[in-house]
C-alpha cells in the first residue's frame, strides 16, 4: 500500500515559483500570496487610497452609511484627499462638496488633505495642490511596488513608478476607507515594447495616441498595460506619467513602467516611506506584445469623437480650428507647457487662436512662471506664452478638460473645434455636444495655436 | 469572455466556500473597524437597519408591468431604448451635473433626472421627456464598450435612479461594469449578438434573467444573452455592502 500523500499544489507551499509579470507581482504582495494568475481574485491591501470634490463626498457618504456615521478610516496617514476637479466656480454645490471634505478631514483627522478655502486667489492657500494625479505624484505618494487606488479613471497615471494603480468608484472607495482593501482580479498583460530615438518633434502623447489607435478604444479591457524599451527608459517622470495616463483611455485596467534611476531620482526627498520595486520575470507570459520603432512615428492627433480615432497631424491641416487647450493630468504638467514653449519660441509669432493654458497644479503654475526655457536667452515659460499672445496661464485644477460646471475656465460653450492635450473627447466632454475635439501633444497643440489649423509641429520644430 | 465577468461577484461566491481562509479575514471585525476607533460595532448595524430600502429595489416594482412581488426580480418587461457603441460616461451623465452627490437621497432623484442626456442630438427621442424626473424606457440596449471613459459611479447610478433596470450591451468597459455590480443599480447584461442592430427604441421586451433571455415582443425575435453569473447575487441583494452582510462576510449581527 502506497503511504498517504497530502494534496498539496506547489505554490502554496511556495517552493515553486511561477514566473509573474509585475502587475501580478504587486498584487500577490499585496495580497500576501506567493503568487497568483491572470484571473484570479485576491483581497489586496491598499496602500493608498486617493478622492477628490466630485467623487470624495459621495464615498464618504457610503463610508458612513456602511460602517456607521462615527467610524474611523482604516489609515489615516494612506487617505489622500485632493480637491482639484470643480474648484473655481461659483457653483454652490461644487463649493459645498470641498467643504464636505474639509468637515470629514477635521474629524477623522486626515494627514494629507490639500485644501483652498480662498478660491479668489489659489496662491494664498499653502495647502491647495491642484491635479490629483499630478499632485500624489509630486508629494511622493506614489511608489515603486505599491496599490494605489483613486475614485478617478486617470489614476492609472500613477504606474509611471512602477506600481498597481486604477480607478474605482464611490462604492468600491467607501469599501476601502473602511477595510483598507479591495478586491481584484489580476489582469493579464499587454507588453508594449517602444525602441528607437525619440524624435525631437514628438511626446509620450504621441506615444499613447499610436497604442490606442493601434488596438482601440477596448483593447486593452481588463488588461494591465506594460511599457518598456530604450525609448520608455529615455523619457522622464512626467513623460511616462502621460503614457500611463491615458491606459484607461483604451480600456485598461492599469498601466506599468518599471521602475528605474529616473525613478528612483524623481522620488529622492519626494518620500520618506521605503519602497521595494518589483519587476516582470524573464519568463513572464504576456497576452501578446506590441513593438514600436519609435523613430518612425510621426506626430499624430485623435480626432473626434473618439481617443482611437487616430490620425497622422499632417493629414488633418485643413481642419480649421477655433480655439486651443493645453492643461490636464494628461497635459498640463511642467514638461508640457515646456515643450509648447519650445514651439512658440521656435516660431517667434503669434497665436492665431484663443489658446488657454491650466498648469495641473500650483508647482507646475510656479514652474510656468519661473522655469527657463532652454535656447531662450533666459525667458520663462510664461513670457514665451505672453509674447505668443496666449491667455494668461489660468488656476491650477482639472479645468475644461471633462466641461464642469457653466463658469469654468475655458470651458466649450459653442461648438467649436479645439485642438486640446487632455485625454477624451467623446461628445460633449469639454462642454458643447457639437464640440469638436483633436486630442493632441502640446507640440502639436502649440504648432496648431500658431497656425489656426490642426499642425504636425515639424512645421516649427524642424 | 471570462476576462468580462465581474470580479467582485466571482469572488464572492468563491469567498462563501468554507475552506478559504477569506471568510475569517472578512470577519475579523478589527479590519473594518481600525484599532484606534472606540466604536462598538453594534453602532454600524443600528444605523444599517434604519438605513432606507435600497432605490432599485423601489423603481424595479414601478417599473414592472407583470405583477412580480418579489424584491429579486428574475424578469423585466418594458420599453426599451437603443443606443451605439461606445456609450461614454459623459454621455450617460455629463460632468456638470457630478456636483450631485449620490449617497444624499435627493441629490440621487436629480441625478436620474439627467441619465443620458448628454447623447448627441441625432438621438431624436430622448430617454427621459423635459420636466420628468424619470425614465419610461426600463431597459437599456447598447453595443460595444458601454460606460467607457470616466470611474465615475454617478453613470450607472443615474441610469438606476431614473428607473432603468438592466442594460444589454455587447461589452462593457471595466470600471462601469464594476460599479453597477458594487451599487446594484443595474444588471450590466450582454448579448451575444449586436441585439442594438435588431432593436429600436419603443419596442417591448422582456428579458427573463434566470434563462439568459431577452425577447423583443415587438419583432418577436428572442436573443440569448450571457448568464450574468456570479454578479447576478450581487445586484439581487442590492450591492456589494448588502450582499456581503446577507452571505455573513460583514458581521450583520452582533454576537
Amino acid at each position: 500500500m502506497a503511504p498517504q500523500q497530502t494534496q498539496r499544489t506547489p505554490a502554496t507551499t511556495g517552493s515553486v515559483k511561477t514566473a509573474m509579470t509585475m502587475t501580478e507581482k504587486i498584487l500577490a504582495r499585496a495580497s500576501e500570496k506567493p503568487s497568483l494568475v491572470p484571473g484570479e481574485n485576491a483581497w489586496v491591501n491598499v496602500d493608498i487610497l486617493m478622492t477628490h470634490d466630485v467623487c470624495g463626498p459621495g464615498s464618504i457618504g457610503i463610508f458612513k452609511r456602511e460602517f456607521g456615521q462615527n467610524s474611523k478610516v482604516w489609515d489615516r496617514e494612506k487617505v489622500v484627499i485632493i480637491p482639484d476637479h470643480y474648484i473655481f466656480t461659483a457653483d454652490e454645490r461644487a463649493n459645498r462638496n470641498v467643504d464636505i471634505l474639509r468637515d470629514f478631514c477635521k474629524e477623522q483627522d486626515i494627514k494629507y488633505f490639500y485644501d483652498i478655502t480662498d478660491l479668489s486667489n489659489f496662491k494664498v492657500n499653502p495647502d491647495y495642490k491642484g491635479v490629483c494625479h499630478i499632485a500624489l505624484a509630486q508629494e511622493g505618494h506614489c511608489r515603486p511596488g505599491e496599490v494605489l487606488l483613486g475614485t478617478d479613471s486617470h489614476t492609472c497615471t500613477a504606474g509611471a513608478f512602477g506600481q498597481f494603480a486604477t480607478g474605482i468608484g464611490n462604492t468600491d472607495a467607501g469599501f476601502v476607507l473602511g477595510a483598507g482593501k479591495i478586491l481584484l482580479k489580476v489582469p493579464p498583460t499587454l507588453r508594449f515594447v517602444l525602441d528607437g530615438e525619440m524624435p525631437d518633434y514628438l511626446l509620450a502623447k504621441d506615444l499613447i495616441l499610436q497604442i490606442i489607435g493601434e488596438i482601440s478604444v477596448a483593447g486593452a479591457t481588463y488588461k494591465a498595460m506594460e511599457f518598456v524599451g530604450s525609448t520608455v527608459e529615455s523619457l522622464n517622470m512626467e513623460e511616462r506619467m502621460t503614457l500611463c495616463n491615458m491606459v484607461v483611455e483604451a480600456g485598461g485596467k492599469n498601466g506599468v513602467v518599471p521602475a528605474d534611476s529616473t525613478t528612483f531620482k524623481y522620488l529622492e526627498g519626494k518620500t520618506s516611506l521605503p519602497y521595494e520595486p518589483v519587476y516582470s520575470d524573464q519568463s513572464a507570459r504576456f497576452v501578446s506584445e506590441y513593438r514600436f520603432d519609435v523613430s518612425k512615428l510621426e506626430p499624430l492627433v485623435a480626432k473626434p469623437h473618439s481617443p482611437d480615432n487616430r490620425a497622422l497631424a499632417r493629414e488633418c491641416k485643413n481642419v480649421k480650428i477655433d480655439r486651443v487647450y493645453i492643461g490636464s493630468c494628461t497635459g498640463g504638467k511642467t514638461e508640457d507647457f515646456l515643450a509648447a514653449a519650445k514651439v512658440f519660441l521656435a516660431s517667434g509669432k503669434k497665436v492665431k487662436v484663443p489658446t488657454f493654458l491650466v498648469p495641473a497644479t500650483q508647482k507646475v503654475w510656479m514652474d510656468v512662471y519661473t522655469m527657463e526655457v532652454p535656447g531662450s536667452g533666459g525667458k520663462t515659460c510664461s513670457q514665451i506664452f505672453e509674447e505668443a499672445g496666449c491667455d494668461t496661464p489660468a488656476s491650477p485644477s482639472c479645468g475644461a478638460c471633462l466641461g464642469g460646471p457653466k463658469d469654468t475656465y475655458a470651458r466649450m460653450n459653442e461648438p467649436q473645434v479645439c485642438v486640446s492635450t487632455t485625454n477624451r473627447n467623446f461628445p460633449g466632454r469639454m462642454g458643447n455636444k457639437e464640440g469638436q475635439i483633436y486630442l493632441a501633444s502640446p507640440y502639436t497643440a502649440a504648432a496648431s495655436a500658431l497656425t489656426g489649423y490642426v499642425t504636425d509641429p515639424r512645421e516649427f520644430l524642424q | 469572455m471570462a476576462a468580462f465577468s465581474c470580479s467582485l461577484g466571482r469572488a464572492f461566491a468563491a469567498v462563501s466556500k468554507p475552506k478559504h481562509s477569506l471568510p475569517s479575514q472578512i470577519n475579523d471585525r478589527s479590519s473594518f473597524i481600525s484599532p484606534s476607533s472606540q466604536v462598538p460595532l453594534k453602532q454600524s448595524i443600528i444605523f444599517r437597519k434604519t438605513r432606507s430600502i435600497s432605490p432599485k429595489t423601489t423603481k424595479i416594482s414601478c417599473n414592472l408591468e407583470a405583477s412580480a412581488s418579489s424584491t429579486s426580480a428574475k424578469t423585466f418587461h418594458g420599453l426599451c431604448y437603443v443606443v451605439g457603441d461606445n456609450i461614454d460616461t459623459d454621455q450617460i451623465i455629463p460632468a456638470e451635473y457630478l456636483t450631485l452627490v449620490p449617497s444624499n437621497p435627493d441629490e440621487y432623484e436629480k441625478l436620474g433626472s439627467y441619465a443620458l442626456i448628454g447623447l448627441p442630438s441625432t438621438y431624436t427621442t430622448r430617454f427621459i421627456e423635459p420636466n420628468q424626473m424619470k425614465t419610461k424606457y426600463s431597459i437599456v440596449i447598447g453595443g460595444d464598450n458601454f460606460g467607457c471613459g470616466s470611474s465615475r459611479e454617478h453613470a450607472p447610478v443615474a441610469l438606476g435612479a431614473a428607473g432603468a433596470v438592466a442594460v444589454v450591451a455587447e461589452s462593457y468597459a471595466r470600471i462601469f461594469f464594476r460599479n453597477s455590480v458594487a451599487t446594484g443599480e443595474i444588471y450590466p447584461l450582454e448579448s451575444e449578438v449586436r441585439i442594438c442592430e435588431e432593436c429600436k427604441t419603443g419596442d417591448t421586451v422582456t428579458i427573463v434573467l434566470a434563462e439568459s433571455k431577452l425577447i423583443n415582443h415587438t419583432t418577436g425575435k428572442e436573443y440569448k444573452l450571457k448568464p450574468i453569473g456570479d454578479a447576478g447575487p450581487v445586484i439581487d441583494a442590492g450591492g456589494i455592502f448588502a450582499y456581503a452582510r446577507k452571505t455573513g462576510m460583514i458581521p450583520s449581527q452582533a454576537a
